[in-house]
């Protein structure tokens, strides 16, 4: 039997990849195992949204280094600094505007708020019914498809294995873990279970509960249209995300739930509901009129675990000693590549720069629910 | 979200025993037979009559046309159709855009004391004229096969048009354009597409066959069993006496003057398929050419089948039992949508489909089995002679040489053959890494054109063959304003509660 790998990364989405990468550069040998392709879960199915403005106040602090690492992997991802506006369309969004952006600024985004002339005057295709907007510069985009590319390339110039098309069908625990695909059993003195909203059936494996669900958001995109817009607009409620691509294609997201698929494949994890997608375009339409002119190409859906309290998994799998597990970062897209810097040097036995999120804990549920 | 809520922006649902998706031969025929047994049917269909491609009508402006064998079938379904109006609700110019299984609620409710209920509904989004909803608890799904054209330099120049979209004009408009016309490509399409424009008084320069007249030959056994369609294979060879016709050649560059085809390259083939010899060239106002048909899966797709590689009929074909039964409760696929075999068996495998769909809303299994099994042997004999064609008409492995590094063969994002091969070198190694890094596919055809190629540059290069990507709502392009009225007042959008803090 060949030397096991110091670590097998179950998951080769953003956390995966990113955690490989730290802890490879920290002198350990890891290997990606994949049921279907790198980066092509949830990694690449999400609208590709770098919002401070739709973060978590108490994530804050990560999504600013997120922030910064998505800019510095620049061209290769597709990054878009465009700055980005949330607009509220009533007197009640203007009020909920107002004190959640209040929050996340006090919080360290550098969001302000701007009178809806402003907003106009940047970006004429924006609806006039608009009550009130913040801004938030630092704010802007990335091309989520871009992800899969971005870390094939990355793994291979770090040396990393990585298997693709391997589903983990079984995970049992020697001196080693050795852990079961079709292709072949791969042993490894530690295990990450990086596998985002398939994390409760990947911990079963082991004989772990996790309390993850899964929601599964719509995302769409039009055809090419002529320009409507240029910054990353978002909706004081959350429920609204739009960008226009450079190719002019216009993507519109905002978490509207879809219908879980009752046996998920590895390809999806639910289907679009043609009611909450109605509402997610009719929504659209209101914010930026152009949309009018526009054909409607695809609808899919990105898939996100959550806990009960919405706040992630990352640190030791409770009751396995040399397991650990990553997900559940609300914003993963943005937070997750420094989220797998943190977890990279809390198996390497380093004080990570920022504090970890106990998976053992008691889980609240969020209220504001 | 409270459902009536959210129900709002929806204008109408209506209901039938089964709806069918596709009124060509397959879906029409599906539905008579649904019909006949006593069952209602939605029959949606994105033609403004039924008949699809094969049996296209002639369109309504033209008063006077010499009936043909394609345009007295399509009367003659029309009219049967029509004698069933009070049971067959035809949706015409209508597309169905997402497909979904839904609970039926109603019947759940109503039905307690009797049967636990988790009875299921397949509910179709449709855009027409008037956006609506269609519910149903069968769900047949008939919708054909398009065309596929190897690319070649220069097949995207104006005045190159497939061979299937020529047939569309011809029967439709009865329209030849003029100047000097090639026919070229596989199967029996291009002596049928080369007979009418000959009998519409088009000028032939000549017709350069992928085939040889052995491939013909060898297909003769299986013509036998169907002498009334080999018959008419004749007819159109006599037709074409005096036409110069290329037995083993393609063409494989197309060269424009002010932006028009103007001429044409053209080389022998060897025993593979292979290009080889000189190139020789002919000039032509107008080139209708195709490699054979695609399956069109992506309904049943979203209806939730997987699919399977199957070459000999046409690609990649929906996960059937092999008496075509559903794999999925209630779902049912007939015709050339689930392997190329041609009209006359989708005829026959329509009628199947209908009486399954009657089996199952019966809840017997026996109800039609007598039926049913009185279609089998014909339907044998029909898809012999189908599946026949199907294998003149594919392409032999050699052929694949005329897509050159620099052809185009994404038209929608403009990807040429070397862009496909770039990403598949990143290790880009399934349709889907290909499709995310390059956009190949994520243009408005949705990866219907380009599926097939880019199958065949991945199989190339490492080995693997790779599923096209998964079907995704909208089927087609849809205009935001069809999908998503807007509200009277903003207050009516259910938006729901707003994401944690």
């Amino acid at each position: 039997m060949s030397e096991p790998f110091d670590i097998a990364i179950i998951g080769g989405g953003i956390m995966g990849c990113a955690t490989a990468l730290r802890l490879a550069d920290g002198g350990m040998a890891p290997i990606v195992i994949e049921q279907g392709d790198i980066g092509r879960g949830a990694s690449s199915a999400n609208a590709g949204t770098l919002s401070l403005q739709i973060k978590r106040v108490k994530l804050m602090p990560y999504a600013l280094r997120g922030h910064a690492l998505w800019e510095s992997f620049g061209q290769a991802v597709g990054f878009r600094k465009t700055g980005g506006y949330t607009l509220a369309f009533t007197a009640q969004e203007a009020e909920l505007l107002l004190e959640r952006q209040r929050l996340k600024a006090d919080a360290g985004a550098p969001i302000r708020f701007i009178s809806p002339p402003e907003v106009r005057t940047a970006e004429p295709g924006l609806t006039e019914r608009i009550a009130a907007a913040s801004f938030c510069p630092a704010d802007g985009f990335a091309n989520s498809l871009l992800t899969g590319r971005f870390y094939r390339t990355r793994l291979g110039e770090a040396g990393i294995p990585y298997r693709t098309g391997s589903p983990v069908r079984a995970i049992s625990r020697d001196k080693t873990f050795a852990i079961t695909t079709p292709g072949e059993i791969i042993t490894a003195r530690r295990v990450l279970l990086a596998t985002g909203g398939w994390l409760q059936s990947t911990a079963r494996l082991l004989g772990v509960d996790v309390p993850v669900r899964t929601r599964i958001n719509t995302v769409s995109v039009t055809e090419r249209a002529p320009p409507l817009l240029s910054s990353q607009v978002g909706h004081a409620t959350g429920l609204l995300t739009l960008k226009q691509k450079d190719n002019g294609t216009v993507l519109i997201g905002g978490g509207w739930q879809g219908h879980p698929n009752k046996e998920p494949s590895h390809t999806s994890m639910g289907r679009v509901n043609a009611d909450t997608l109605r509402t997610n375009l009719a929504l659209a339409r209101y914010a930026l009129p152009g949309l009018d002119q526009t054909r409607l190409l695809r609808s899919w859906t990105g898939f996100e675990g959550h806990t009960p309290d919405f706040y992630p998994l990352a640190g030791a799998l409770p009751g396995v000693k040399d397991g650990f597990v990553l997900g559940c970062v609300r914003g993963g897209y943005t937070i997750g590549p420094y989220m797998g810097q943190l977890m990279g040097d809390f198996i390497l036995g380093r004080e990570p720069e920022m504090p970890l999120f106990d998976p053992a804990r008691t889980f609240m549920q969020d209220s504001s629910l | 979200m409270p459902p009536n809520k959210s129900l709002f922006l929806r204008s109408t649902i209506t209901h039938a025993d089964v709806a069918i998706i596709g009124a060509g031969p397959a879906g029409g025929h599906a539905a008579l037979c649904a019909a006949e047994n006593g069952l209602s049917v939605a029959l949606i269909d994105e033609q403004p009559e039924p008949g699809g491609q094969v049996w296209r009508q002639t369109s309504a402006a033209i008063l006077a046309a010499p009936p043909t064998p394609e345009s007295q079938a399509g009367k003659a379904l029309a009219a049967a159709l029509a004698r069933y109006g009070a049971t067959i609700t035809h949706h015409a110019d209508a597309r169905v855009w997402q497909i979904e299984r839904i609970d039926d609620d109603a019947s759940n409710r109503k039905s307690s004391n009797k049967k636990p209920g988790n009875r299921k509904l397949w509910q179709l989004e449709i855009a027409a004229q008037e956006p609506h909803t269609v519910q149903a608890r069968a769900l047949i799904v008939a919708t054909g096969a398009y065309e596929y054209v190897q690319p070649f330099e220069g097949w995207t120049i104006p005045g190159v048009i497939g061979l299937a979209g020529a047939t569309a004009l011809l029967k439709q408009d009865l329209l030849v354009p003029e100047g000097d016309i090639v026919v070229a490509g596989t199967g029996p399409l291009v002596f049928y597409v080369a007979a009418e424009i000959d009998r519409l008084g088009g000028r032939l320069a000549a017709i350069m066959t992928v085939n040889s007249r052995k491939d013909w030959l060898g297909a003769l056994p299986a013509m036998m069993g169907r002498t009334d369609l080999l018959r008419r294979g004749l007819g159109w060879l006599t037709r074409l006496r005096r036409v110069p016709i290329h037995w083993r050649t393609a063409i494989t560059r197309a060269h424009a003057h002010d932006n028009h085809l103007d001429a044409l390259e053209y080389r022998a083939l060897n025993g593979a398929g292979t290009p080889h010899g000189g190139t020789h060239k002919i000039k032509a106002a107008m080139l209708c050419i195709g490699h054979g048909l695609i399956p069109d899966t992506r309904a049943a797709q979203l209806a939730g089948l997987n699919l399977s590689y199957a070459p000999a009929l046409g690609g990649w074909v929906p996960d059937l039992d092999p008496d075509g039964a559903p794999a999925i409760e209630g779902l049912f696929v007939c015709g050339d949508g689930r392997g190329i075999r041609g009209v006359a068996a989708a005829v026959l495998d329509g009628q199947r489909a209908g009486l399954q769909a009657t089996a199952f809303m019966r809840a017997d299994s026996q109800a039609t089995q007598a039926a049913q099994a009185a279609l089998v042997r014909p339907y044998a004999r029909a898809a012999r002679f189908g599946q026949a064609m199907t294998a003149l008409s594919s392409l032999p492995a050699g052929l694949a040489a005329i897509t050159t590094p620099q052809t185009i063969v994404c038209r929608c994002e403009s990807l040429t053959r070397q862009d496909i091969q770039d990403e598949i070198d990143t290790r880009a190694h399934t349709h889907q890494a290909i499709k995310a890094g390059q956009r190949a596919g994520m243009g408005p055809c949705g990866g219907r054109f380009c599926h097939k190629v880019i199958g065949q540059i991945l199989k190339a290069c490492t080995g693997t063959t790779s599923p096209p990507p998964p079907a995704r709502p909208p089927l087609r392009p849809i205009p935001l304003t069809t999908l998503a009225p807007e509200p009277a007042r903003y207050e009516d959008l259910p938006l729901g509660k707003p994401t944690p803090l």
